[in-house]
């Protein structure tokens, strides 16, 4: 068989291949070959083979073949053999593979090689892609060569160290020793890669940190080495435009960081060097500027002077008006950094940072824009604004939905008047409508809801805004809700903000009507479409036209509509006398923790955990029996909300009864992230926090005491204080049975009057066991902001040997303390 | 630390990949393929940074060869630059007048002039002139396998290359010369 073609003729070869099928006949023939060759086990060219098959790899063909033919050069005596074996061993091989396991003997072997080449391809080897178990078992090795005076070695058995470490965390004590006297070299080399371990070490073992802190000294001696650097005269082979070893004086500065950072003696051993380097370091090349920018970054972290602080955040705004794109870059993402402990001070770079959203670079339009939010205040929130709202316009579309979701958040905290807000959100609703993200909708929904003041101004705006454009979603749902909700002030022309529009109830029914049919609408924009027409049979006279649109989508493709259609049908025929309590205005929401503890506790089992905003129809049909049944509790206004229990209701002011039912329309399941403090509400966003303990034992301020016994079944309260606020009382009910039949289909129910509000949480169970056996548990939250005398009505039902029982009961009882 | 180093040519194909985190071969030729996308579409004199997941990508168009890596989160952005720029000249020192030819043709020398330069994903050597002189070193270790003329010798770095430079080397030149 003749000699194997050569490796470069072969690229040659491959090269002149006109079209990819060409390339690929070449390529499976050489391969072809090449196997024969692997198979005939030819010592000779089994190197050239391989490299071959390397250079094919790099095409994208596979060389699997190849991988045992690597482990037979890597065990060659041959250097070309060993170091074309590791290359392939490398390319073609990592740790999932078994295989590569044989590899640790070679290694081991090499590693201690008379020839430092052949040790330096067995560490380069292992510290590139050694697996654990490879680690493991050559930890020793690399260690005894940490040891040795041969700083070609040296320097790569630290960086394998460094690899060892990574995947095998306990092996790092079995270095230290040997790390010691790392620092004490001159060379350059063995230099960075002694900081590179020193800085793995410490990153992963705060125990090594203090050591290295406090035992071995390391802050002055790294002081010692950096001052050593900056001021030694020109070393051509270490100089990169006129600065010494920037890659060491970077890799020291990191290092300085992670021991500095919360120590202040550390800190305060390094301000003078890091002011040296600050204000010494050559700017005018990017090397120059790398290592400014790792001061800067060390500066920022450790517990610096403020002096030094200030020094970094102006190196910081002359980066911002560098002319580099890359050193804008940085700037901006440094400051962002910092933008939270150094407020004032970014915030001198504000109209610069603003600049920065006009720039063509894409990444530095991100990192402006992201500043940009950090930065906004109270202060500064109208002229931020307004330059955000301009960057939205004009911005891609990547960035849109971040925008938009950035500027309700700001809006929400800084926002200096209502009108000013609802403006601001229907100017991103408009301009960016399509891409503000899912849970906005419900968010806007609540604001708007709670800007009671604002609501014509709203719905006119809104409306407005649909007859130009249905395409975007968000919009469209945001404005069909107001609609529904506000349709009466639309028609009557109510608007004092601007001019009213007169407007027929038969268009905006025509408007709502046309969003159904429309391709453009979703499913679930259509179904907020149908919700709103039907809650304006309560507020239009045209009553007729609703009852036909409603009974047409009975009988929808669409499940979701259709069963809403069924279900209002139903209202208006069965339950025509509930229909206006059921659709009526809707209350002021209290804004709850979007996320945290208390979506946890609240969500407890009874709300349908992933149920988009429009999950309506369940919630009408089974409240629809309670219904009537919580209209006789009080007067009072307070109702059980026991599906949802997202949040307790507020007596709304056109007094009656309230069902929560259409809330969940915005509110069921949606966790809304925004975090911001809520609107009327503070504290209800830290109750939650205190809310985990709920079913705890008593506060010992408060005494429990029996608010009901009779027929065998009894309910204890328990009382505790909801932290920190003291106007809320939560209330632990502890049901037992005494009787020897279990209680079945157990329900609690409480209403509490118009000052109070009420919130009832799940039960753990609703069987409460004979004799004792067991407890049902539920938790009732009161708000009494107005400190008065607490007292219910309860409503209990269950199952009792076959037949249902029901009691009504006052609760007035209740120990001072309670409520006081 | 480095994840990884693409060298990639202006066609989008792979000229020298360095893994320094274990990863699969799919999960490589993905990588590949966005990283080409997302590099090759930036627009001339944009940023050189970008983000891509959980981490910083640094690229660096030489000539006709885009320089790309990805870097972990505490890793200088402006120093890695300098690193792309040190082994552009290491490999100009070697090679002498670099250009992609060289780096196809030789692969494996770029390979090694890496290793000596950067090894699981840190920077081993500071100083062009040491790396120079492993290479140089280590190259008269390897082992000739044919001789073709009596002017076969292996590669040696231009400033002890006392033949022709290789700038001035014709493809056929090239081919007298192997090791493989």
């Amino acid at each position: 068989m003749p000699a194997p073609i050569r490796l470069r003729e072969l690229i040659r070869t491959i090269r002149t291949a006109r079209t990819q099928a060409e390339e690929r006949e070449m390529i499976q023939k050489e391969c072809a070959a090449i196997r024969s060759s692997f198979r005939e086990e030819d010592n000779t060219y089994r190197c050239r083979n391989v490299a071959k098959l390397l250079y094919m790899h790099m095409l994208g063909y596979p060389a699997h073949f190849g991988q045992l033919e690597c482990l037979k050069l890597i065990a060659s005596q041959k250097f070309t053999d060993k170091r074309i074996g590791y290359l392939g061993a490398m390319l073609l091989l990592d740790e999932r593979q078994d295989v590569h396991l044989l590899m640790t003997n070679c290694i081991k072997n090499d590693l201690n090689h008379s020839t430092q080449y052949v040790q330096g391809l067995a560490l380069c080897t292992l510290g590139c892609m050694g697996s654990s178990e490879m680690c493991r078992d050559l930890a020793g090795e690399v260690e005894k060569l940490l040891k040795t005076s041969n700083s070609y070695l040296r320097k790569k058995a630290a960086l394998c160290a460094v690899h060892v470490i990574r995947k095998v965390p306990e092996l790092m004590e079995m270095f230290l020793p040997a790390t010691k006297n790392l620092l004490s070299e001159k060379n350059h080399g063995v230099l960075h890669t002694s900081v590179v371990l020193l800085t793995e070490m410490c990153e992963r073992s705060p125990d090594m940190l203090l050591h290295f802190r406090k035992v071995w000294l390391l802050v002055p001696q790294l002081v010692r080495i950096l001052k050593n650097l900056i001021m030694s005269g020109y070393s051509p082979e270490h100089d990169v435009s006129g600065i010494s070893d920037p890659f060491l004086q970077v890799r020291i500065l990191r290092l300085l960081r992670i021991l500095g950072r919360s120590d202040d003696d550390s800190s305060e051993a390094m301000n003078d060097i890091l002011a040296q380097v600050a204000t010494n370091t050559e700017t005018s090349k990017n090397v120059g500027n790398a290592i400014l920018y790792e001061t800067v970054l060390t500066i920022m972290d450790i517990k610096s002077e403020s002096g030094l602080r200030v020094l970094a955040i102006n190196i910081l705004g002359r980066f911002l008006l560098n002319n580099d794109k890359n050193i804008r870059y940085v700037a901006l993402t440094s400051l962002l950094k910092t933008v939270q402990t150094d407020h004032n001070a970014v915030q001198r770079h504000r109209s610069t940072i603003v600049d920065c959203l006009k720039d063509l670079d894409v990444s530095i339009k991100r990192r402006a824009m992201e500043l940009s939010f950090a930065l906004v205040n109270g202060n500064n929130i109208r002229g931020m604004m307004k330059e955000l709202l301009y960057f939205l316009d004009s911005c891609d579309p990547e960035f849109k939905a971040d925008c938009a979701s950035g500027v309700f958040l700001a809006a929400e905290k800084y926002a200096p008047s209502k009108r000013w807000h609802i403006d601001t959100i229907m100017r991103v609703l408009t301009t960016a409508g399509s891409y503000v993200r899912d849970d906005s909708v419900p968010n806007l929904i609540q604001l708007i809801t709670n800007s009671v003041e604002m609501h014509a101004y709203t719905v006119q705006r809104l409306y407005k805004a649909l007859l130009d454009d249905i395409s975007q979603q968000p919009l469209v749902q945001v404005s069909s809700w107001c609609i529904g909700e506000y349709g009466d002030l639309l028609v009557s022309g109510q608007c004092e903000e601007e001019e009213p529009i007169q407007v027929t109830e038969d268009e905006v029914l025509d408007v709502l009507e046309g969003l159904l049919v429309s391709n453009l609408s979703t499913p679930v924009t259509r179904g907020y479409s149908l919700t709103a027409i039907m809650k304006l049979s309560t507020r239009f006279s045209s009553v007729n036209r609703i009852k036909k649109v409603v009974s047409i989508y009975g009988s929808s493709i669409d499940v979701e509509l259709q069963q809403r259609a069924v279900e209002y049908n139903a209202l208006f025929k069965k339950y025509d006398h509930m229909r206006s309590a059921l659709l009526e205005r809707m209350p002021i929401m209290e804004k709850t923790a979007s996320n945290g503890p208390t979506e946890i506790v609240q969500t407890n089992g009874e709300t349908e955990p992933s149920v988009p905003d429009t999950k309506l129809p369940p919630l009408i049909t089974q409240p629809a029996n309670q219904a009537n049944d919580l209209l006789d509790l009080l007067g009072g206004n307070d109702v059980v909300p026991v599906i949802q229990t997202t949040l307790p209701t507020k007596p709304a002011s056109a007094g009656g009864e309230l069902l929560d039912l259409l809330g969940d329309l915005s509110l069921s399941g949606g966790p809304a992230p925004a975090p911001s403090v809520p609107i009327s509400q503070p504290p209800f966003l830290l109750d939650g926090l205190s809310s985990q303990p709920l079913f705890n034992d008593i506060s010992a301020a408060i005494p429990p005491m029996t608010a009901y016994n009779k027929n065998g079944l009894k309910i204890e309260f328990t009382f505790e204080r909801a932290n920190p606020n003291p106007n809320i009382a939560v209330i632990t009910i502890h049901a037992t049975n005494t009787t020897e039949a279990d209680m079945t289909e157990f329900v609690f129910q409480a209403a509490v009057p118009k000052t109070f509000q009420l919130q009832l949480l799940s039960p753990s169970s609703n069987i409460v066991p004979a004799l004792n056996q067991g407890s049902v548990t539920q938790v009732i939250r009161v708000l009494n902001p107005q400190k008065q005398q607490l007292r219910m009505r309860v409503k209990l039902t269950y199952t009792h040997k076959g037949s249902p029982v029901q009691d009504l009961a006052e609760v007035n009882n209740f120990p001072p303390q309670s409520w006081q | 630390m480095m994840h990884f180093l693409l060298l990639l040519s202006r066609q989008g194909k792979l000229r020298l990949q360095k893994w320094f985190t274990p990863v699969t071969e799919r999960e490589k030729k993905k990588v590949i393929r966005e990283m080409t996308l997302m590099v090759l579409a930036c627009p001339p004199r944009s940023c050189n940074f970008l983000l891509w997941r959980d981490l910083k990508i640094v690229y660096k168009r030489y000539a006709s060869l885009y320089f790309c890596c990805g870097l972990g989160d505490q890793d200088n952005e402006l120093l890695t630059l300098e690193v792309l720029q040190r082994y552009v000249e290491l490999l100009d020192q070697y090679f002498g007048n670099v250009c992609e030819l060289d780096i196809i043709f030789n692969f494996e020398k770029a390979y090694f002039i890496l290793d000596e330069f950067l090894v699981g994903g840190e920077i081993l050597e500071t100083s062009k002139t040491v790396v120079g002189i492993a290479m140089e070193e280590a190259e008269t270790l390897q082992e000739v396998t044919h001789t073709h003329s009596h002017l076969s010798v292996t590669h040696l770095p231009k400033y002890l290359n006392m033949f022709l430079l290789f700038s001035q080397q014709t493809m056929e030149e090239y081919m007298s010369k192997p090791t493989y």
